[in-house]
């Protein structure tokens, strides 16, 4: 049975060329590969990690930024609202001011109206007490032409200034 | 594709009109079996072959063209066996016995080949490896192709063996592996530089076993000889246990060994069949040989395709084992 009995040639030759092949690729070969590949590996789950990693920092600097620009918009609406309450309150200040002023100033020239009115008025009456002496003179002078008249008026006039006297 | 098989038919059927009274046995076992010779074809009716050197070693070494042996049948105090006689269609001395015979037979070309092929391809891999950064680029060329089944045997290795000591075992399983799945696979290439049954060759198997034979009982550790020489069973199945122990430690390279060589032969025996089929029906007119031809090419590309799947599975359970093996002889105990 030349199939199942082991030729020594085929063992003698597969003991040694096995050997040598085995003793080459454990050497030089495999080793080199396999050694690489597990390097490669362990660098690529080590990448893995780091992305992981980074990927939650990225996503708490997000959620950080994200409260931040809410913070940011909160303090916005309050800055707006501060300086929309500053400005109703300087344009009130200001109306009151200016009415304050304006106040004033009307009163200052309803005053100096009062004045020159009050000049005027006693230029005027002096004018008319020197217009009506003038006058008094004049009918006086006019009804002092004729001499019964003379008499009469001294005649009333001195009954007047007895009268004043007997009361007197 | 049509056309093809009816040239092929054709062509067949009248190479076929000369072969008569085909011995298939013959024919198949000289395919499957070892030769001193490498017959590759023939051309005008002569072999072409290539004639492989005898080397012996009979009280000093002796070399010579296998050439002369084969047409005479005998060369100085050599002949080769005849049929029936104790070593069959090997060279023996005049009376029978067989000296130490290393001759470069088929096979043992194979297995340079093989041999040869296996390192380069690997040494080639592993240039790439040295002269590429492999964290910054991914392999390519013969990188790619070996790396994932590199890795497969070496996380293999890994899984079975234990995270400690499998770096020190992965080279031998790579080995075996890879060295099996190249040569049967190249045992199914049916021209030249391939075809040898090397892995359906018992001798080739049964080093292969021993290899993992050797590894594993020679790094034990020390509780995995204590398993074999003394189980930890009751005192009167101690002795019992034992014998089985060491007959199952015995047996495991025995069942390596059979198991792909039946395999792989078997593989080889089933596609030469269906080749012999078409030569069979030869005989019975043009009609059955034309049907006979088309069923067994079929059967010949299911074969095919069936056997590089058995190549692998085979060369896969090899190193499996082994590493299944190696890793029981690295147990620490309970």
């Amino acid at each position: 049975m030349n199939l199942i009995t082991p030729d020594t040639g085929l063992l003698f030759w597969m003991v040694l060329i096995f050997g040598i092949v085995f003793f080459i690729l454990a050497k030089w070969g495999f080793p080199a590969i396999t050694g690489m590949v597990d390097k490669r590996n362990a660098h690529i789950d080590e990448s893995l990690k780091l992305a992981e990693e980074a990927r939650v920092r990225m996503s708490e600097l997000a959620k950080e930024q994200e409260a931040l620009i809410a913070q940011t918009r909160q303090e916005q609406g309050r800055i707006l609202k501060e300086a929309a309450q500053a400005r109703s309150e300087i344009l009130a200040q200001a109306k009151e001011d200016a009415q304050a002023q304006t106040a004033q100033m009307v009163q200052k020239a309803r005053e100096q109206i009062d004045n020159e009115r009050e000049t005027a008025l006693r230029d005027i009456r002096r004018q008319v007490a020197l217009l009506s002496v003038d006058v008094a003179e004049k009918v006086l002078r006019s009804r002092l032409s004729d001499d019964s008249e003379q008499q009469a008026l001294i005649g009333r006039l001195s009954e007047e200034a007895t009268r004043e006297n007997h009361k007197s | 594709m049509k056309k093809f098989m009816l040239i092929l038919m054709m062509f067949l059927s009248s190479t076929l009109s000369r072969a008569e009274d085909l011995d298939i046995g013959n024919i198949i076992f000289e395919h499957v079996l070892d030769s001193y010779e490498w017959h590759i074809t023939e051309w005008k009716g002569e072999p072409v072959a290539i004639h492989l050197p005898v080397i012996l070693i009979d009280d000093g070494i002796h070399t010579f063209n296998s050439k002369h042996i084969l047409e005479t049948g005998s060369y100085e105090r050599w002949h080769i066996a005849p049929a029936g006689a104790p070593h069959e269609g090997k060279i023996v001395r005049e009376d029978g016995t067989k000296p130490f015979d290393i001759s470069i037979t088929k096979n043992v070309l194979q297995l340079f080949i093989n041999a040869f092929l296996l390192v380069l391809i690997i040494l080639l891999c592993a240039r790439w490896y040295r002269k590429h950064d492999a964290l910054k680029e991914h392999p390519t060329g013969i990188a790619a192709l070996m790396e994932p089944l590199i890795m497969m045997i070496h996380d293999m290795a890994r899984e079975n063996i234990g995270e400690e000591d499998y770096r020190r075992y992965s080279p031998y399983l790579l080995t075996a592996f890879l060295f099996i799945l190249l040569s049967n696979i190249i045992g199914i290439i049916p021209f030249f530089p391939g075809g040898a049954n090397l892995t359906g060759n018992i001798a080739c198997t049964l080093v292969l076993a021993l290899f993992t034979f050797f590894t594993v009982n020679l790094t034990g550790t020390k509780h995995y000889y204590k398993e074999i020489i003394s189980p930890d069973v009751p005192g009167v199945l101690k002795p019992l246990m034992a014998v089985i122990e060491t007959f199952s430690a015995l047996v495991k390279p025995l069942s390596l060994t059979i198991r792909l060589f039946a395999n792989m032969l078997a593989g080889h025996i089933q596609i030469l069949c269906m080749v012999c089929i078409i030569f069979i029906m030869g005989k019975m007119g043009i009609a059955m040989t034309g049907g006979a031809t088309l069923i067994s090419v079929l059967f010949g590309i299911f074969l095919d395709v069936l056997e590089i799947l058995i190549s692998f599975i085979q060369a896969y359970i090899f190193t499996m084992l082994s590493s299944i093996y190696i890793g029981m002889a690295r147990t620490k105990g309970e």
